[in-house]
């Protein structure tokens, strides 16, 4: 058999977790074996995992430290719950409501990446983090101001108040109002439906990754001046990074909203912004199949330590420390070298055992 | 002396049920009048055994172990709201346990860090557990995400403290104790008019909160029907620490009165605010108001002459509310407010409607109950025109079927450090 | 107009009093050190806690405080930083935030989440001018704002430890070989950054006197933002940073809007930034191959 390229091999291995991890649950739901806690997660930890890969390819790849992830996430929440409510009666099919909502939360905050982008991507280093972190802010800042209604006239807008959106009274319904956010949102997200969506994400980060874009973007991050001294455009294809991780979180948004029948602007804020670059750099800066364990993870583990109560959040914090601590303790890694040699080591004896035998 | 109260509300529902039963008397078939007779006849046993009557288990008693869940926020920056309800449920479930007259109740608090997500979660975990009536949430937004699954679930949610309508609105399954946001906004633009306050009033509104915006949106409508002029409104966000520009603002627009549809911790800033400035308003509060006094090292003075619409008073001199404060300070360490008056009347509403039930419809053993047949039971009977409850937020609560409760509120204001009645 | 300004003085001086312990610590130890507002909030609890219940004069209250934070601060370097040395700055600022959660949870399981109304520690009573009035919290602010900036760049130019300081945040490997204990320079720099912090959260909690676990995130990223604003790692931009950051809010909402305050702040920054991407007064470094 021809030796796969490493990369494709870590590619399926990321598919194959994915699926894998799908099947296993839909059997479990379907079976009922399943707790309520657990299955109540699942779409959130398939939004997690999406919000990491892409947030991924902005620190890890690309080498920017962003700090205002999750106001991607809210623009495309916003935007798909937008469009899924006034569709709600010219598109009755829930499925298909929820494709168009996603995309369009995907159009709309790549157009925000764009925007933000440009003149965020001038800039280095924590200078480039702080900004992130303001274009989050104003995000939020924004939303909070927003009211959207909709009627048989159509879409109606307001920075206002909810009065002032001039909604005829028989037909129009507010969907979004200020900071009170969207109310009464019709759920459509499954669990499928965001199976497909971590999958679609993988595709894309993956093959972006080994493609010819992909090498420049890493390029670029390695050495920025001699990529440009090989007359690579930086600021483009920094951009091309962006824009494609606010594109993907914003579709994350969508689906996120959808799956809960109410979402406000102060859901995405820093700490959320904060939360998505603590799976990041747990499941390893650059490492697609370390953000996917991680968010899963980190997700569902202040659920199980609910049996802390009142300490819940404390004992989060200490676990958050000593696994930083541990990963980066030189004792521990080089501990783990050693282990993975020893094991190939093992391994390779047995298969030499068997040869003799 | 609990259970003298108890006792005390329990006829207090039988004689209700009692005035039922003679209503539909003339129209009920006679089977029906049989059964309704049997219960008027262990009723009138009852009342006249007047103490003993709650420890006894009689026909029209609810027995057996009722799984009641709480969610609200116990952490995080909302906490000091869910940690109060939660200790005021913890001491309504304590004293109903120790009546001893058959019905135990299995209490499980969850936090949600008033977060949407995590409420839900906090639900799920809820519904693990077999939970078969829910006090919660606490705060709006996630009161709102769990109030649509508990629907679907057919799970029973009475609220202490969420009171935005969108919290009701299409769920019959789910119904307050505290008065709604437009409500509030309403009856107070209608105090101050009525009362002449002022003409000229300033509001100063958390426009990042639900509660208060909504409360703001029917206070400007309603001071505009009632020709109060609002001369200043100003914003802030739960971030916010200073507030001199919201207080210059209303202090050079010479408005005379403050409205505040706020929670007492921004309020609190506002007044030290108004004391730096030398600017002296009547500062008008709404429940949110209360707890200001109990602020740990909070200065008094500040709030001398500040006015609130709020259910609740921990001052106020009724036994209910002397024996609470005592328990609730045993208990946590500092002064109730309207947040653990509010859940502690909320557990009190869920037992008082199945004892209304029992009593109509004789005995009820809970234990095994799904949640769904509980909450049928509960809708009918809390819902109902001849249920209502006294608690410490209100006598004789009642609630219409939509899930809003009608009470009256209480207007009081702060002399010489304390509440007083108006 | 002019009262406006002076609210927003005051109001930046406390940002800049919190910057300060930002960009020492950044300037020096390279790192975003994100627990800082969280240890502002221990050091105004301590200082409450001194005061209010053991009833100790305000003086020793704040003498304390600042010396539990020097301690917490040096404890928390020995313990969650220092072991990370080597790591990537992102891990180090994982750990930063696992520290500031840390920091919150256990004060809301020890002081509880029901807030503390501070007592005004600096009250000499309040200065009138007419229709003006400036509060003597304001006013020692700005005035421990100045003194401080002075001292730290006096110290950080003049004195020996001062300039080994300077010395690791250039060339951490290069300050080794000259024979300069880096370990403890960085030490040292949490233990100023942190005392600097049990002033801030004194000062802060003077100004606008409520304190819960929570007090102080919010300020805290708004005094990173300054200090980044003024050129992190620069000490008189931190200064700079808070002040003009504290009038534009200030200014804005008078005159704007209060709802989008916040936005307009932000915006600005991003503005002044994109004009001069390396902050106000911070240093220009070329690049090299």
């Amino acid at each position: 058999m021809k030796k796969m390229k490493k990369h494709t091999k870590n590619s399926f291995l990321n598919y194959g977790i994915i699926i894998l991890f799908f099947i296993i649950f839909q059997t479990l739901v379907s079976t009922k074996h399943i707790s309520n806690s657990l299955q109540g997660q699942l779409i959130p930890i398939c939004v997690y995992i999406v919000m990491a890969l892409s947030l991924n390819l902005v620190v890890g790849i690309s080498g920017e430290l962003s700090l205002g992830h999750a106001g991607f996430m809210s623009v495309g929440a916003f935007s798909g719950v937008i469009v899924s409510t006034a569709l709600k009666h010219s598109v009755e099919n829930g499925a298909l409501r929820l494709l168009i909502a996603v995309i369009v939360g995907a159009i709309i905050a790549s157009v925000a990446g764009v925007i933000i982008g440009i003149p965020v991507l001038r800039l280095r280093g924590d200078y480039l983090a702080i900004v992130t972190l303001a274009f989050g802010e104003i995000i939020k800042n924004f939303l909070n101001v927003l009211y959207v209604g909709v009627d048989a006239n159509g879409i109606h807008f307001s920075l206002k108040d909810e009065a002032s959106l001039g909604l005829d009274m028989a037909t129009g319904t507010t969907i979004v109002n200020g900071p009170m956010g969207a109310v009464g949102i019709t759920k459509i997200s499954s669990f499928f439906s965001a199976i497909l969506l971590v999958l679609v994400t993988l595709f894309i980060i993956q093959n972006m990754v080994y493609s010819r874009t992909g090498r420049a973007i890493k390029a670029i991050r390695d050495n920025r001046i001699a990529a440009e001294a090989c007359g690579l455009n930086v600021t483009k294809y920094k951009l091309v990074a962006f824009v494609v991780s606010a594109a993907l979180a914003g579709s994350a948004g969508a689906l996120y909203a959808l799956n809960y029948s109410t979402v406000v602007p102060k859901k995405f804020d820093f700490n959320t912004s904060i939360l998505i670059l603590v799976f990041v750099v747990l499941g390893g800066i650059g490492n697609l199949t370390g953000s996917i364990i991680a968010a899963a993870l980190l997700t569902v583990l202040p659920e199980l330590l609910r049996a802390f109560s009142d300490y819940r959040m404390l004992v989060y914090a200490i676990v958050l420390i000593l696994v930083m601590l541990i990963t980066n303790n030189e004792k521990a890694r080089i501990f783990t070298t050693e282990l993975k040699y020893r094991l190939k080591f093992k391994k390779k004896q047995i298969g030499n055992k068997e040869v003799s035998e | 002396m609990k259970k003298k109260l108890l006792a005390l509300l329990l006829t207090g529902a039988m004689v209700l049920s009692l005035a039922a039963c003679g209503a539909d008397a003339g129209t009920a078939d006679s089977a029906a009048d049989a059964t309704e007779t049997q219960t008027e006849t262990t009723e009138t046993e009852e009342t006249t055994e007047e103490t003993a009557a709650a420890a006894e288990t009689t026909d029209g008693a609810v027995t057996g172990t009722l799984k009641l869940g709480f969610i609200g926020p116990i952490t995080g920056a909302a906490g000091q709201y869910g940690s109060l309800a939660n200790y005021g449920a913890q001491i309504a479930v304590e004293e109903l346990n120790a009546l001893g007259n058959g019905l135990t109740i299995e209490y499980q608090p969850e936090d949600d860090v008033h977060d949407a997500e995590t409420s839900v979660n906090a639900y799920n975990t809820l519904k693990d557990w077999n939970v078969q009536a829910i006090v919660g949430c606490v705060t709006t937004t996630p009161c709102i995400a769990v109030a649509s699954e508990a629907y679907s679930d057919r799970v029973f949610m009475l609220t202490p403290s969420a009171s935005s309508p969108k919290v009701t609105e299409d769920r019959d399954n789910v119904y307050q104790v505290c008065f709604s946001d437009p409500n509030q906004g309403s009856k107070s633009a209608e105090y101050i008019s009525e009362n002449n306050l002022a003409t000229k009033v300033a509001v100063i509104y958390n426009n990042a909160d639900a509660y208060s915006t909504g409360i703001y949106q029917t206070f400007v409508s309603e001071a505009e029907n009632r020709g109060l002029e609002v001369v200043s409104t100003t914003t802030f966000t739960d971030d916010t620490t200073d507030f001199s520009v919201q207080v210059t603002d209303a202090k050079n627009a010479g408005a005379e009165l403050v409205f505040l549809p706020i929670y007492y911790q921004p309020a609190s800033l506002i007044l030290s605010e108004m004391d730096k400035q030398g600017y002296e308003a009547t500062v008008f509060g709404v429940d949110g108001m209360d707890g200001i006094l109990g602020i740990e090292g909070f200065d008094t003075s500040l709030a001398e002459g500040v006015m609130l619409l709020t259910p609740f008073a921990a001052d106020a001199t009724d036994d209910a509310t002397v024996s609470f404060v005592k328990k609730f300070n045993d208990k946590a360490g500092e002064t109730p407010s309207q947040f653990a008056a509010d859940a502690y009347d909320a557990v009190y509403t869920i037992v008082e409607a199945l004892n209304a039930y029992a009593a109509k419809n004789g005995a009820l053993d809970v234990t095994d109950l799904s949640a769904e047949e509980l909450c049928d039971i509960l809708i009918s009977t809390i819902s109902s025109d001849d249920f209502s409850v006294d608690g410490l937020t209100g006598a004789g609560m009642k609630w219409n079927a939509s899930g809003e409760v009608n009470k009256s509120p209480k207007a009081v204001i702060i002399k010489d450090g304390v509440y007083v009645g108006m | 107009m002019l009262s406006y300004l002076i609210n927003g003085i005051s109001l930046g001086s406390v940002y800049a009093i919190i910057a300060l312990g930002y960009t020492m610590v950044y300037g020096i130890a390279k790192m975003l050190n994100f627990a800082h507002g969280d240890v502002i909030m221990v050091g105004g609890y301590m200082a409450y806690i001194t005061s209010s219940y053991l009833g100790l004069p305000y003086g020793v209250a704040i003498l304390i405080s600042i010396a539990v934070c020097t301690l917490l601060g040096i404890f928390i370097e020995k313990l969650a930083y220092k072991p990370l040395r080597s790591a990537t700055s992102l891990a180090v600022l994982i750990t930063a935030i696992g520290v500031s959660y840390f920091l919150q949870n256990a004060a809301l399981l020890i002081w509880s989440s029901n807030p503390k109304s501070f007592p005004n520690m600096v009250n000499f009573g309040t200065l009138e001018f007419g229709n003006i009035r400036i509060t003597s919290a304001s006013i020692i602010t700005f005035l421990s704002c100045v003194v401080i900036m002075v001292a730290l760049t006096l110290f950080t130019n003049k004195t020996k430890v001062g300039k080994a300081m300077k010395a690791v945040s250039e060339d951490k490997g290069a300050a080794q070989l000259m024979g300069i204990n880096v370990n403890a320079t960085i030490s040292l720099t949490f233990a100023i950054g942190s005392g600097l912090a049990a002033i801030a959260g004194v000062l802060l909690c003077s100004s606008y006197p409520n304190l819960t676990p929570t007090t102080g995130s919010m300020p805290g990223i708004k005094a990173f933002t300054a200090a980044v604003f003024g050129g992190i790692g620069s000490i008189p931009g931190a200064m700079l940073g808070g002040i003009i950051l504290g009038i534009i809010e200030i200014l804005s909402k008078a005159y704007i809007s209060t709802e989008l305050s916040d936005a307009i702040v932000f915006a600005v920054l991003i503005v002044i930034l994109i004009v001069k991407p390396t902050g106000l007064l911070g240093k220009k470094v070329t690049e090299k191959v």
